[in-house]
């Protein structure tokens, strides 16, 4: 059902973990819809975004495209991230099944989400930029038996 | 796949390997004996007298008499048929049923079905360990109420129902009751006079037969109307030249799940417990879903915190392991399976769920290749879960507090 390239960014996800001090981190999804991505982001003076880790809860194409999207905004600058969208999150990863789709645009609102952590810490706009509607916060709590 | 690969497979509710034998039983009446049944001629005679012995021997099974048992294309039909026959030859004096809300979608989507045509439906909650509570039951109960559809055991988690102290609530109140026993007939003994069950649904392929074939047991005296209407077959109540190798098939399979089942119990029943105590002893934060004792010989049900099911089985997959999961991802909807919501897990663990059905074909060693595989799998997806490491990191705060 996924393509070789989605299941070798399942199998070795690039960037996976997280990142002290970040200078941004955004986490969206949900754990009801059973998907959730956090995005880690280290940016350099020039804006420059040098460093980037994730972790995503949920099937093999959600961490396949958030594998998928550090790699592609890794190295890049903040404007160039923000035209990493979904779309080209899915074609580099020779596409998803239909029923996977909303992981990719998961994936680019978790980039969206980190970013705008980082221009909330910088008292900064990034042109493009809106409010990322999706994020579940810190204060979830998690059940235990 | 390639053809060398170990394959372990664990997802005999979904469906079994068709025995040699049953296979071997069914390919004469393909190629030699392909005579119609209701044909008059000798040659149609092998052909007729091979579906009276499957009936027979398939009677002989549930304590029943071969006039009860009717041929189905399997459980799915079998389902629609009690339910929609029954509730149109029942909607003079009634328009209620009851079922519980933890049935096959073949019940289920059956009873919205019949709710879009005006009859009333109550889904019994169920408690924790997926059983049906019987005085909710008792209490469901209104003088219009028709039918009890409950099943014998749940498809996922496992758990048996109370069947025969339903059976003696049903026939207390003069009310039919129908029974989903796809997942229980061949695994367990069924009688279906000592459950009082009026209708039972049973398929070939959860039993080593073959698939497209099942049967509905509808008792002596339990006028329901036909399911498919053209000849005389099935006594015209479900009418179809017969799938003869089908229904050869079936009755050497439920011929030698009658003969095996005891001692395949109990040795299914080693293996899952062995299983399921390797796992809760050695991941953490796991747990055992349905029944610890009340359920399917092979069922072994686990949710694992902080992490989703349909990745777990990818990678059991590429490990060579053939698992199923109650993961949204799985089924093709946003919700995850509607039984684990049912016996009160919340959303995120209900993804991380977890269901391995064994055979009597499957080892020690292979459960412990298993849990093995289980236990390094679930650590690698935690490593790379957002909510173990707030769960970590809660934990780590909490603790220098």
């Amino acid at each position: 059902m996924y393509s070789e390239k989605v299941m070798d960014h399942f199998q070795n996800p690039r960037n996976v973990g997280e990142i002290e001090h970040a200078s941004g981190m955004g986490t969206v999804g949900n754990a009801k819809c059973g998907d959730i991505m956090r995005i880690y982001l280290d940016i350099d003076e020039n804006q420059i975004i040098r460093d980037v880790k994730f972790k995503t809860f949920g099937c093999g194409a959600a961490v396949a495209t958030s594998s998928m999207a550090t790699e592609l905004v890794k190295g890049k600058s903040i404007q160039e991230a923000m035209q990493v969208t979904n779309k080209a999150v899915m074609e580099a990863l020779d596409g998803l099944p239909p029923v996977k789709v909303h992981c990719s645009l998961l994936a680019e609102e978790a980039i969206h989400a980190a970013l705008w952590d980082y221009a909330q810490k910088h008292q900064m706009t990034i042109e493009g930029l809106e409010q990322p509607k999706s994020d579940i916060g810190e204060e979830e709590e998690e059940e235990e038996y | 796949m390639s053809e060398d690969r170990r394959v372990i497979y664990l997802d005999n509710a979904a469906t079994t390997r068709t025995r040699p034998e049953v296979v071997e039983a069914m390919l004469p009446y393909f190629t030699e004996y392909y005579g119609n049944p209701s044909s008059v001629y000798e040659f149609s005679g092998v052909s007729k007298n091979a579906v009276a012995k499957a009936r027979k021997i398939i009677a002989d099974s549930i304590g029943a008499k071969p006039q009860e048992i009717y041929f189905t294309a399997g459980g799915s039909e079998s389902d629609n048929w009690a339910l929609k026959a029954a509730a149109e030859a029942m909607e003079e004096k009634g328009r209620h049923i009851i079922t519980s809300k933890i049935e096959h979608h073949a019940v289920l989507h059956t009873c919205q079905y019949l709710e879009k045509r005006g009859f009333e439906v109550t889904y019994l909650d169920v408690d924790e360990d997926g059983v049906v509570k019987l005085d909710e039951l008792k209490g469901a109960i209104r003088p219009d109420t028709i039918l009890i559809s409950i099943m014998f055991a749940n498809n996922e988690i496992g758990t048996i129902q109370p069947v025969k102290e339903i059976g003696a609530i049903a026939k207390d109140h003069g009310i039919w009751f129908h029974t989903d026993a796809v997942q229980a007939y061949g695994h367990l003994p069924i009688d279906v006079d000592e459950c009082q069950i009026d209708m039972m649904s049973a398929s070939g392929h959860k039993i080593n037969g073959p698939k497209g074939i099942g049967f509905l047991y509808i008792r002596t005296g339990v006028k329901i109307r036909s399911f498919i209407h053209g000849g005389a077959q099935e006594r015209k109540r479900r009418a179809g030249t017969e799938n003869v190798p089908g229904i050869v098939g079936l009755g050497k399979a439920a011929q030698i799940a009658a003969d095996t089942l005891a001692e395949r119990k109990k040795k299914e029943e080693g293996l899952r417990e062995y299983l399921m105590e390797r796992v809760l002893a050695e991941v953490p934060y796991a747990r055992v879903n349905g029944h610890r004792s009340m359920r399917l010989p092979n069922n072994c049900n686990f949710a694992f915190q902080f992490i989703e099911g349909e990745s777990l089985l990818i990678m059991l997959d590429m490990a060579g392991i053939c698992g199923s999961s109650g993961s949204a991802c799985t089924s093709g909807s946003l919700d995850p399976s509607h039984v684990l919501l049912a016996i009160g897990l919340p959303h995120e663990i209900a993804h991380g769920s977890l269901r391995l059905t064994l055979s009597e074909e499957n080892t020690r060693e292979e459960m412990d290749y298993v849990a093995e595989e289980i236990k390094r799998i679930v650590e690698r997806l935690r490593s790379m879960s957002p909510l173990y490491e707030d769960f970590i990191r809660g934990k780590k705060k909490n603790h220098q507090q």
